[in-house]
């Protein structure tokens, strides 16, 4: 058996799996379920200023049949009275020593709100803070939030003043609302917080009710864009984790990724991009906190089969891989093939090739069953039949390189090689 | 007791008759199996009906919430795409070449889903097509079953009037008076038709009969055109002594009394024996089952591999508790006092192929007997030669003879269905009332 713990900047906890900071650890009742269920730790929903939330709060995109492939939410920061929370805080962490206890934070936009919310919460026990510098609705509009994430001036100084208070470890949460992460991830390094995470939700408009005209959700005829998050924004978290991963500055303090997380094999991807813990929000909205048993024993599994023993083997281990364009080889080269004995012929391939990539698949017409093979003249090696096909391995991808040697874009440009030729 | 009606109470009767493939529960239910579609090209169930009902289009238009895009997509090729979805023998067409068969998984339940769309289209009168312009033409159909209405609606929608003569006083066809109860209700086949009509330009004329109050002369000089779907009569007879005894029934009789004079009236035997394997025979001998016969036994001449029905029709009249006798041919039917009392059967073996390729039974000269007081006839159908040579149609043993184009030996007569094929599936007599439109409608224009 793989030792899946985690020590993150001296906050422990027996698994790498987090609670985002939200409505699943926004009070002790939640919190303790979830550590009783086995979460390795909690972010407690964010503290701040006082607010008042709307009733009709979610909406969802589903897919296919499938429900919430994203999710949304125009929620704000707690509602519930500071000292409650306060208290509850360091009940669950005299009741669950083990498990990391991180508490997410966003004061009014003065020094002096910061300092003092700071002091309040180091007095309950908790092990670090996470500074919510990315909701995207109802706390931007006060200068608080993502409207904080999306200037690095005014979150590096937000940064310096919880540097001179706090004396427990500090992460930046950043948004997603902005054309990089990187700018206000290296000026809150710069700044000193101790650590990053991201993502926080990514602003969305997720649909519209046909019948009233009005955005979901609903609020007395009108809607409000919301924060997107859950399984459709991995992605994009991968890629905005990835960019932080690789920048030299922001790179040299500790990872905290979230975005999307359902299984664990989304969570040993955030790792490889260079995630030390995980933060799971929308996947426990829709299941409940029983899914960390999957996730820590898939983790485990894979490890094990893979000869990891600890996660600080493979943190990180994918970032090298992802290159810039211009040094890709060109002279790599593969091919579809399709195992006719998988084949169950429902043409998928065909029509999306025929009808948008290349048509390099053939079509012999039979009755009910017409049979397809490749024509791998024609084939550019797109991937896109490889996508399609229902069937488990039925098709699959075989290398013919056009040639032994690595050459990357410059260098075929320097050696004058032929282009547009297909 | 021997032939009694009435044996069983109103529920065991509704019980007995329910729907053999219930609708889907709700919308939820729907979904999860419409999702389930992969959206093939070219699709192989699309290829395996014979109206050719894009099938993935379909499927899909239910995922999108396009209901009624997704019953128009039906109808547009197949109007009694309702009956269908019920009759259908799914397992040998459209559900049978699903490619989740070669997974050895389920294959979509595209009859249920076609219900599902159609169920709704007709419950709420959805008005899916409109009537081109008039064209000024004037057709007759003689006959409102599958293929004739199917070849009325094609017209009518291309401007043309039709009237539609039928002999009974209800539409459908076999869909009304032949196919098991549990299958299709008579009020759904009326509402069936009431749909099909609804779209206008479609008189039907009940009680009319050709050869009796109407012939093809008088219709020749009053419309324009002609198409014949008078489908296939009553059972064939057997030729073996005792065939006339009290209690030798006509498998088409007896099911057509079931459909209109309502189960209780219907008499059945304590013991039953079903001389055929067809759907006809199997519906025979389920129903007669159903109806509270305490014992069904099916006599065919060949083995299971030749049989005529699916192993799903096979199946329906095992778990009723109907009895198979494989290679057994009726010899003689015996009786008392004018009733049945015994069926003496030959026993068969196979011998040569024949002009089918199947091995054709072969009398071993061995005999056996089975005591029974009812005897029903469902080893074919016979067509109605007399009317048709009566009416100077090329016909084969009263199959009517049509060309490549529908087209019968007279100008302007057309045929399709039952009538010309001898007995084949509801599906494939809509089909062949498009052809038979497609064709009326390309004479009318060249004339
Ligand atoms: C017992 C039984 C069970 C069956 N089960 C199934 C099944 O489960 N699924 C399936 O797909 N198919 C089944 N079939 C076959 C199916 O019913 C037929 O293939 C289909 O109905 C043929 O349609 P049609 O329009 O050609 O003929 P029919 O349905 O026979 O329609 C012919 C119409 O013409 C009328 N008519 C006949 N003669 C005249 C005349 N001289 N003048 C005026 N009108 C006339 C008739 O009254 C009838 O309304 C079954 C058939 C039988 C007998
Ligand atoms: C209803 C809801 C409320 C949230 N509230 C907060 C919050 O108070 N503070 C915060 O930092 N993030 C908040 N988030 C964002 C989540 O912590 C997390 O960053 C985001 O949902 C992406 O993770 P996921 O895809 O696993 O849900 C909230 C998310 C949801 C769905
Ligand atoms: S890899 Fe792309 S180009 Fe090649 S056959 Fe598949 S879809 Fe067509």
């Amino acid at each position: 058996m793989a030792d899946i713990s985690s020590n993150f900047l001296g906050i422990k906890s027996p698994n790498p799996f987090w609670l985002a900071s939200a409505p699943p650890t926004d009070k002790k009742f939640n919190v303790l379920r979830a550590f009783e269920a086995g979460w390795g730790g909690v972010v407690w929903k964010t503290l701040g200023s006082q607010v008042k939330n709307v009733s009709s709060r979610y909406s969802a995109v589903d897919f296919n049949g499938g429900r919430v492939m994203g999710f949304n939410n125009i929620e704000l920061i707690s509602d519930r009275p500071l000292h409650i929370n306060l208290e509850e805080i360091a009940e669950c962490i005299r009741l669950f020593p083990d498990r990391a206890m991180i508490v997410s934070l966003m004061a009014d936009n003065d020094r002096k709100s910061w300092h003092e919310l700071i002091k309040k919460v180091e007095d309950t026990g908790a092990h670090g803070f996470e500074l919510n510098f990315g909701c995207p609705h109802g706390m931007t509009e006060r200068g608080m939030g993502a409207s904080v994430g999306q200037d690095p001036g005014i979150a590096k100084m937000v940064v310096e003043w919880v540097m001179e208070a706090a004396s427990i470890p500090v992460i930046t949460k950043l948004t997603p609302n902005v054309h990089s992460v990187v700018p206000t991830g290296k000026a809150v390094v710069e700044a000193g917080t101790n650590a990053l995470s991201l993502i926080n939700t990514i602003q969305s408009v997720t649909g519209i009710d046909l019948d009233t005209l009005v955005p979901n959700p609903y609020v007395a005829g009108k809607s409000v864009f919301g924060g997107y998050c859950g399984p459709a924004v991995k992605p994009i978290a991968l890629k905005m984790l990835a960019t932080i991963s690789q920048d030299p500055v922001t790179s040299t303090v500790p990872i905290s990724g979230i975005g999307g997380v359902s299984t664990w094999k989304d969570a040993v991807e955030f790792m490889l991009l260079g995630s030390s813990t995980v933060q799971v929000c929308t996947a426990v909205m829709k299941h409940g906190f029983r899914i960390i048993e999957d996730l820590c024993e898939g983790l485990n599994n894979w490890m094990d089969e893979k000869g990891f023993s600890t996660i600080n083997d493979f943190i990180g281990k994918s970032v090298p891989t992802l290159t810039h364009w211009e040094d890709l080889d060109i002279n790599y080269h593969h091919v579809a093939h399709i195992n006719q004995d998988k084949c169950i012929h429902c043409g998928l391939c065909y029509i999306a090739c025929e009808d948008t990539s290349h048509q390099s698949i053939s079509l012999t017409y039979g009755k009910p069953y017409n049979t397809y093979a490749i024509k791998e003249e024609e084939c550019v090696g797109c991937n896109l039949c490889q996508l399609i096909c229902p069937v488990d391995k039925c098709i699959t991808m075989v290398v013919q390189r056009k040639g032994d040697e690595y050459v990357n874009w410059k260098e075929w440009q320097k050696r004058g090689l032929p282009l547009n030729d297909h | 007791m021997a032939i009694a009606n009435n044996r069983l109470t109103t529920e065991q009767y509704q019980q007995n008759f329910s729907d053999i493939h219930p609708p889907f529960v709700n919308k939820s239910a729907a979904l999860v199996e419409a999702n389930r579609c992969l959206f093939c090209y070219d699709a192989p169930c699309t290829k395996s009906c014979p109206t050719g009902i894009n099938v993935p289009k379909f499927i899909k238009q239910i995922t999108t919430d396009n209901i009624k895009g997704s019953a128009h997509t039906i109808f547009i090729s197949n109007i009694f795409g309702g009956g269908c979805s019920r009759v259908c023998p799914v397992e040998k067409l459209c559900e049978g070449s699903c490619v989740y068969n070669l997974l050895e998984e389920e294959p979509i339940a595209i009859a249920k889903l076609q219900r599902y769309a159609t169920d709704k289209a007709i419950e709420d009168k959805w008005k899916l097509f409109d009537r081109k312009p008039s064209n000024g033409k004037k057709v007759a159909v003689i006959g409102a079953g599958p293929a004739g209405l199917s070849c009325a609606h094609v017209l009518s929608r291309e401007g043309t009037e039709v009237t539609v003569f039928e002999k009974e006083s209800k539409g459908g066809g076999l869909m009304t008076y032949g196919i098991a109860a549990y299958k299709v209700t008579p009020q759904f086949c009326e509402e069936e038709v009431e749909y099909i009509t609804s779209l206008g330009g479609i008189e039907i004329k009940y009680g009319q009969e050709l050869g009796k109050n109407i012939s093809l002369m008088d219709l020749q000089r009053d419309f324009d055109a002609v198409y014949l779907g008078i489908g296939v009569g009553v059972a064939r007879q057997l030729d073996i002594p005792g065939e006339d005894l009290e209690g030798v029934v006509d498998a088409i009789r007896f099911i057509y009394d079931i459909r209109t004079k309502g189960y209780p009236a219907v008499t059945v035997g304590d013991k039953v024996a079903v001389i055929g394997m067809g759907m006809t025979a199997i519906d025979a001998a389920t129903q007669a089952k159903r109806l509270g016969a305490k014992e069904v036994t099916l006599v065919y001449r060949r083995t299971e591999a030749e049989k005529p029905c699916t192993n799903v029709e096979l199946d329906i009249a095992k778990l009723d508790g109907c009895e198979v006798i494989w290679l057994a041919a009726p010899k003689e039917v015996k009786g008392e006092n004018g009733k049945v009392t015994q069926l003496v059967c030959s026993r068969m073996q196979l011998g040569e192929l024949d002009t089918n390729g199947r091995r054709s039974p072969v009398n071993t000269g061995e005999t056996f007997t089975l005591e029974v007081d009812m005897v029903i006839k469902a080893a074919g159908q016979v067509a109605f030669e007399t009317l048709v040579s009566g009416e100077l149609l090329q016909n084969n043993k009263g199959k009517i003879l049509i060309d490549t184009n529908g087209a019968t030996n007279i100008k302007g007569v057309y045929a399709g269905g039952d009538a010309v094929n001898g007995g084949k599936e509801v599906v494939d007599a809509v089909q062949a009332g498009k052809d038979g439109a497609k064709a009326i409608l390309s004479y009318l224009e060249n004339r």
